[in-house]
């Protein structure tokens, strides 16, 4: 399947990705060469089969609903790129 | 010569006080410094801090609390978080990450007495078959350094096969731990999927990752994975399951075993120097006295295209926490929320890595999830059912574990569908769960040659066993590439 140009900035856009000029040219031609190859699935009919998630077909754990961490935030803030008060900075969100 | 020792015989040297942890620690750190200039195998060298825990683990053996492998030195894939020690994936994204704490699997290792020499490199967030998505840079081969190593696991198996550490940790998505581990001529065990804990090791497709051995031999990986896997209840993932004692069993014999070879593993595409030593070695399991049947695995050659959506589907929403904000990369002076998500996703990740989470993003976007995701769920569900339809008749199934020997650095980059094509026979491995071991088969094109074999769920006692059985009446495991052996 080609995709065109515009395929591939609204995909950038939702993937938060930010593509220049020949960044962009050069993605839909490698997507397009891609999703080409994909398509080879649909040589087999899938019909009637489950779609499988899990190899072991396992379901989700449940636990006691306790307390089992401790508090490490502020470990975990030393590597934050900006913090104040114990709060992730980003640029202003609401004018 | 130390470096060709296994992990059994440099435990018994520790035990016997022939050589202490801090000297053989400090014996491949200077390995490490002289030999691994041109490889580029390591992105961290750990040196002041595996000496400490050589001397903690010198005194644990001097007060006899010593396991099987407390003292012997190891490399962890740059996947793994260790806490204190730069934990980078190989990306730009976290070239300035430092865990804040340690993997299971570091845990576990950690707790068994192993002694961290470093972090090997890999491709960025282990997507890639070459070890050339790396942001440090491509690894070579050590036995042909124009030749990648393979990977995404390419540092662990390259270091390994320069023996610049006995053993190494690795993960395998699609091939990651048996692809770089064939290519670079040691043996490479990807466990049943929920074997080993995927806790603290960074997510690329969270229902293909599992991490595993990459070391010279299938004793050395049967001790090793002792040691790693386990039930993990900070992995929702993890299964319930004793361990098995897979040292035990490596002796037991291989006679009346039933081969099966996947006739579709074989066709076109397969270079014929390679299919020659594969062919040695099943014939060398046939003088043992297994039993080779011819199998069919007829949707075999879809895993390719389902893994290709399935697997940059999971990327895709794995990655999203990389957005400049808690940890990780952020670019400068972000004029707005957009323009900072924007511009470090844009300067933190590579090209790879861009490439599989817009594809990713495209295939789970509105309108194409059926045609995509689900029609490549459900072929796992094909392709899982024919694994399992030809295990039921035959204890394990052996194949190349590559199409090819590695190939020249540079020679797939720009063409992503034939460097995808590398992983074509361990791909379905991971879409089943199950898992597959690769080891040394002899070597074509001077390079070496892997052979794979695959086993029913949690059957990696009888895969070890079997690549051991190999490994008594051949020697391939033992060779190491001239410049190394100094």
């Amino acid at each position: 399947m080609a995709l065109v140009r515009s395929d591939v900035e609204k995909i950038a856009h939702l993937s938060k990705l930010h593509l220049d000029e020949s960044s962009s040219q050069e993605m839909t031609r490698e997507l397009s060469q891609i999703m080409s190859f994909v398509e080879q699935m649909d040589q087999v009919d899938t019909a009637g089969l489950t779609p499988m998630a899990h190899p072991q077909h396992a379901i989700q754990r449940l636990r006691e609903d306790t307390v089992t961490e401790t508090d490490h935030h502020q470990q975990f803030q030393e590597i934050a790129p900006q913090v104040d008060c114990a709060l992730y900075l980003v640029p202003r969100v609401i004018d | 010569m130390i470096f060709q020792y296994s992990l059994a015989q440099l435990s018994n040297m520790l035990s016997e006080g022939q050589i202490s942890s801090i000297e053989l620690t400090q014996y491949y750190l200077d390995r490490i410094d002289t030999l691994d200039k041109d490889l580029n195998s390591f992105i961290s060298v750990n040196a002041a801090g595996a000496l400490l825990q050589a001397k903690a683990a010198d005194e644990q053996r001097a007060a006899g609390n010593a396991s099987l492998l407390t003292g012997v030195p190891l490399a962890h894939k740059d996947i793994f978080c260790t806490e204190g020690i730069k934990t980078s994936c190989g990306s730009k994204m976290l070239d300035n990450f430092i865990a804040p704490y340690d993997a299971t699997v570091v845990k576990k290792l950690k707790a068994a007495g192993m002694v961290t020499l470093g972090k090997t490199n890999m491709d960025e967030f282990a997507m890639g078959s070459s070890n050339e998505t790396s942001f440090y840079g491509a690894v070579r081969n050590p036995w042909a350094k124009d030749s990648v190593p393979g990977g995404s696991s390419g540092g662990s198996a390259s270091a390994v096969a320069a023996r610049l550490a006995p053993c190494a940790t690795g993960t395998d998505t699609g091939g990651s731990i048996r692809q770089p581990a064939a290519l670079c001529g040691i043996t490479g065990l990807k466990p049943t999927y929920g074997r080993v804990s995927r806790y603290g090791m960074i997510a690329f497709a969270s229902s293909l990752d599992q991490g595993g051995p990459m070391t010279r031999s299938a004793e050395d990986a049967a001790l090793m994975l002792e040691a790693m896997s386990g039930f993990d209840e900070r992995d929702s993932t993890s299964i319930d399951r004793p361990v098995d004692s897979y040292a035990k069993t490596l002796n037991d014999d291989v006679k009346g075993l039933k081969i099966g070879i996947p006739k579709e593993f074989f066709a076109e595409g397969l270079d014929p120097d390679v299919g020659s030593c594969v062919q040695a070695a099943i014939d060398e399991y046939q003088k043992m006295g297994a039993t080779i049947v011819e199998v069919s695995l007829p949707n075999a050659m879809l895993a390719m295209p389902a893994y290709y959506v399935v697997a940059p589907a999971e990327c895709s929403s794995n990655l999203s926490r990389y957005d400049g904000v808690r940890f990780g990369y952020r670019c400068e002076s972000p004029v707005n929320l957009e323009d900072l998500y924007k511009r470090s996703r844009s300067e933190g990740f590579g090209a790879e890595v861009k490439r599989r989470i817009m594809i990713g993003t495209y295939v789970l976007s509105a309108g194409y999830y059926d045609a995509y995701y689900l029609k490549a769920q459900k072929l796992r569900q094909l392709i899982s059912q024919d694994f399992s339809r030809v295990l039921e008749k035959v204890d394990v199934i052996m194949s190349p574990t590559t199409p090819t020997t590695a190939f020249s650095l540079g020679s797939k980059t720009d063409d992503p569908v034939s460097m995808y094509l590398s992983d074509i026979y361990t791909i379905g491995v991971n879409l089943a769960g199950l898992p597959g071991i690769s080891l040394p088969a002899g070597f074509a094109q001077g390079k070496p040659v892997g052979l794979q074999i695959i086993g029913d769920y949690f059957r990696e006692g009888l895969l070890l066993n079997m690549a051991h059985k190999y490994q008594q009446v051949t020697d391939w495991h033992q060779q190491v590439p001239e410049e190394f052996t100094q």
